[in-house]
């Protein structure tokens, strides 16, 4: 049952991934990608990584593609129809490489089947004592605390720097 | 005194040069509000650099005073190391000397002052936090805090839509390499089972990280440190980005940024990939070698004195990476030295562009320079003084710096990439004294003469702190280069590497 | 359910990569990077299954990463806009692409 879930979640997310790069207006590029962020929470709910499914969902698919969604209106990009790859030679040379990639990635990844959960017991186990929440929250606040501290400052940087970009007046 | 990490008060003190930076970039982000509109005019704004200055001072005090800390046990997320207080003394000189030639700039381009000091002084806090992080998502984060500022930086200009281009290139490009480098990271993560520098490092080392894995993430986080320091097939950015930005920005980035970059790759390549050498040597050796002859070809037929920087930056990032590849205790220490000098040197060269192209996009081409050595003696003067250094001509800063790679390249008994580095380095010289010709051997091609350079106090004080320096430098460079060389030590190279090669 | 979705990844990584190289309307370009980033996202919660929870938390850092680089990344696109009228990249000539 959770391997057919897991491949149906996989046929979309790649579809999804698909139609963004082959959309032929913004907004279905976008819708694709909306598509493809909520199979991938799909598969995470299906690895248990339910709080991070939920984050996926609320943060990724919703504010930054919002976010996305919102300038693509306001420059008014809507009607950009007419198709937009690049060159047959430059287009071929890139698939060549994204291909090569792909293989090289694929074969040592999938030769390794060795790979096994062994970690997740670990893991349930923090969820089960935590919560969902509280597994990540913990170290996030301990061990991680520097990081998440640097977090606020890029944040900030950001704000600063988006509101000096697109601020209306010159 | 001794930190141990055992609580977060520690934290507070180790990271004391970044939190005063990030409280003061806050600070001048208030300071730049309530002076309202009236912010951008010019002796204002100029208040707003000196504010921003005074905080960069307080970061250098911190960091002083760090050096008095001893630091137990690897298990911070951030080191308290010479390697960490070596790199930031060159972001702060960066930060300095970067600010000192904004000044003008800035009120004569009608930028917004307070974001602008404060996304500057963001971004060398981002520095700080790659070249000390002792985990790889705080390098990663502290790469973000950096390209985030320095990329809403190059689009600063909201009039100029080539400064709108170079960020948007910048920006693409910089995000496109993020991604390999996050992906590096995972499979890092995935093939050693941590993030944790030293703990890769022993993972590697014993064999129990996962190979296959492990090749994959060392290859594209290399990919993502040769964007970032633009290395020769990953440059096409570079060029772009730094002719479009505003000028000081160019300055500070080409050296701060690129600073930054390579103190990270420094730690994570020597440290952490120290033994999976055999499989990255070969690549970083290809790298280099294309990295310092094709820039330093595509240098000579410049026409733009940006564009032409922007190439020999490029070649200095191809000199730089001959000490990742020899990857022992003399090179890293080499490679310090030559990251605080190319700064100075660097900066001080785009000061002298920023004054003659009176603190705009103006006069920028070679052309422009006929007539500089008669009307402006003492500008003609230093600019040749900044460009032999960056040819390295004996006698200057530059000259040192690159002896003592070529000695760090020799021990490690990599001839051939010495040899391409001494040829490169005589390649270069024609387009630096090309420039210096136009500057002293050309009339203007009107017959009039050029307009008069502005040299505000800012600028006067970089240009002479520069001049001092790379003398200094070039002269007795003792002192400096035995603190570089000790700094590195702390780095945990163990020592050449030539035995496994042969 | 750990090696097929670790080679998932990497082929959401790879059209991702191919479609930077292809499009040349820059807000797919970027879209196309945040599905570069998505990937690498699955990367990490695959592997925490194998190694801890630490790639979980990774996970975090890089949705927060995407989310200050979409608040920069589509300021300057809204700022080249108003000096070119399009986010199409070939239509920028004063540097060369």
């Amino acid at each position: 049952m959770i391997d057919i879930l897991f491949y149906v979640f996989a046929a979309l997310a790649l579809g999804g991934a698909m139609g963004v790069v082959a959309g032929r207006s913004p907004v279905a590029s976008l819708l694709f990608m909306v598509l493809c962020l909520g199979s991938v929470a799909g598969i995470y709910v299906l690895l248990e990584a339910h709080f991070l499914a939920a984050v996926q969902v609320i943060v990724y698919a919703g504010a930054i593609m919002v976010l996305f969604l919102f300038v693509i209106m306001l420059l008014n990009l809507g009607h950009n129809y007419h198709p937009d790859l690049k060159a047959g030679l430059w287009s071929a040379l890139s698939f060549a490489v994204a291909g090569a990639l792909f293989g090289f990635l694929g074969r040592q990844l999938w030769g390794n089947r060795t790979m096994t959960p062994e970690a997740g017991d670990s893991v349930d186990a923090l969820v089960a004592q935590y919560g969902a929440v509280g597994a990540i929250a913990r170290p996030l606040y301990t061990e991680w605390v520097v990081p998440f501290e640097i977090t606020g400052i890029l944040l900030l940087v950001a704000i600063v720097g988006a509101l000096v970009l697109a601020k209306q007046r010159v | 005194m001794v930190i141990d990490f055992s609580s977060n008060l520690d934290y507070v003190r180790a990271l004391l040069p970044e939190i005063i930076l990030c409280v003061w970039g806050m600070v001048v982000l208030m300071a730049g509000v309530w002076r309202g509109e009236s912010s951008e005019e010019g002796p204002r704004a100029e208040g707003l650099g000196w504010l921003a200055l005074v905080g960069v001072a307080f970061a250098a005090v911190a960091n002083g005073w760090l050096h008095g800390v001893r630091e137990v046990g690897t298990d911070g997320m951030i080191a308290v190391d010479g390697f960490r207080l070596f790199s930031n003394w060159i972001f702060l000189t960066a930060a300095l000397l970067g600010m000192l030639v904004s000044f003008a700039y800035v009120y004569r381009q009608r930028l917004q002052a307070g974001e602008y000091y404060a996304l500057m002084l963001f971004s060398v806090a981002g520095m700080m936090f790659m070249a000390g992080a002792r985990n790889l998502i705080v390098v990663f984060l502290g790469l973000e805090v950096m390209s985030i500022a320095v990329y809403a930086l190059s689009a600063f200009n909201r009039r100029d839509r080539r400064s709108a281009e170079a960020g948007l290139k910048y920006f693409i490009l910089g995000a496109f390499s993020t991604g390999f480098f996050l992906y590096g990271i995972a499979l890092t993560y995935g093939a050693t089972g941590s993030t944790h520098l030293p703990t890769i490092a022993l993972a590697v080392s014993n064999g129990t990280a996962h190979g296959a894995l492990l090749l994959f993430g060392v290859a594209l986080m290399g990919v993502g440190f040769a964007f970032k320091v633009s290395a020769v097939p990953f440059h096409m950015w570079a060029p772009d980005v730094y002719e479009g930005a505003p000028s000081p920005v160019t300055a500070f980035m080409s050296a701060g940024v690129k600073a930054a970059a390579f103190a990270a790759f420094f730690r994570v390549f020597l440290v952490s990939f120290q033994g999976a050498y055999e499989s990255w040597y070969g690549v970083m050796w290809w790298l280099s070698a294309t990295t310092m002859v094709g820039a330093n070809l595509i240098a000579l037929v410049q026409t733009n004195v940006k564009r032409m920087l922007a190439y020999s930056s490029i070649a200095h990032g191809g000199y730089l990476l001959v000490a990742i590849t020899a990857a022992n205790q003399a090179s890293a220490g080499a490679a310090l030295f030559y990251l605080l000098v190319y700064t100075v040197m660097n900066i001080s060269a785009f000061a002298v562009v920023i004054a003659v192209s009176n603190h705009g996009e103006e006069r920028l081409e070679f052309e422009d320079y006929a007539g500089l050595g008669r009307n402006q003696p003492g500008l003609a003067l230093l600019l040749t003084l900044f460009l032999l250094s960056l040819a390295g001509f004996p006698g200057t800063g530059g000259f040192m710096a690159k002896f003592q790679l070529l000695l760090g390249a020799m021990d490690a008994q990599l001839w051939v990439l010495s040899v391409i580095l001494v040829l490169s380095t005589v390649v270069s010289y024609a387009y630096y004294l090309r420039l210096a010709w136009y500057t002293w051997m050309r009339d203007p091609a009107d017959g009039g003469s050029p307009l008069p350079v502005y040299l505000p106090i800012g600028m006067r004080l970089a240009l002479v702190v520069g001049a001092a320096v790379v003398i200094w430098l070039g002269l007795f460079p003792g002192s400096v280069l035995d603190l570089a060389r000790a700094s590195a030590a702390g780095l945990g190279v163990a020592g050449p590497m030539v035995e496994i090669l042969h | 359910m750990i090696t097929p979705a670790l080679v998932l990844s990497a082929f959401l990584f790879v059209i991702g990569a191919f479609g930077v190289l292809v499009r040349r309307n820059a807000i797919i370009m970027f879209l196309c990077i945040e599905l570069m980033l998505n990937a690498v996202n699955l990367t990490f919660v695959a592997l925490s299954r194998v190694v801890g929870i630490e790639g979980q938390l990774f996970v975090f850092f890089v949705m927060t990463v995407a989310a200050a680089e979409a608040a920069v990344g589509l300021a300057i696109m809204i700022s080249i806009f108003r000096h070119y009228e399009t986010v199409n990249v070939d239509n920028f000539n004063l540097l060369k692409w």
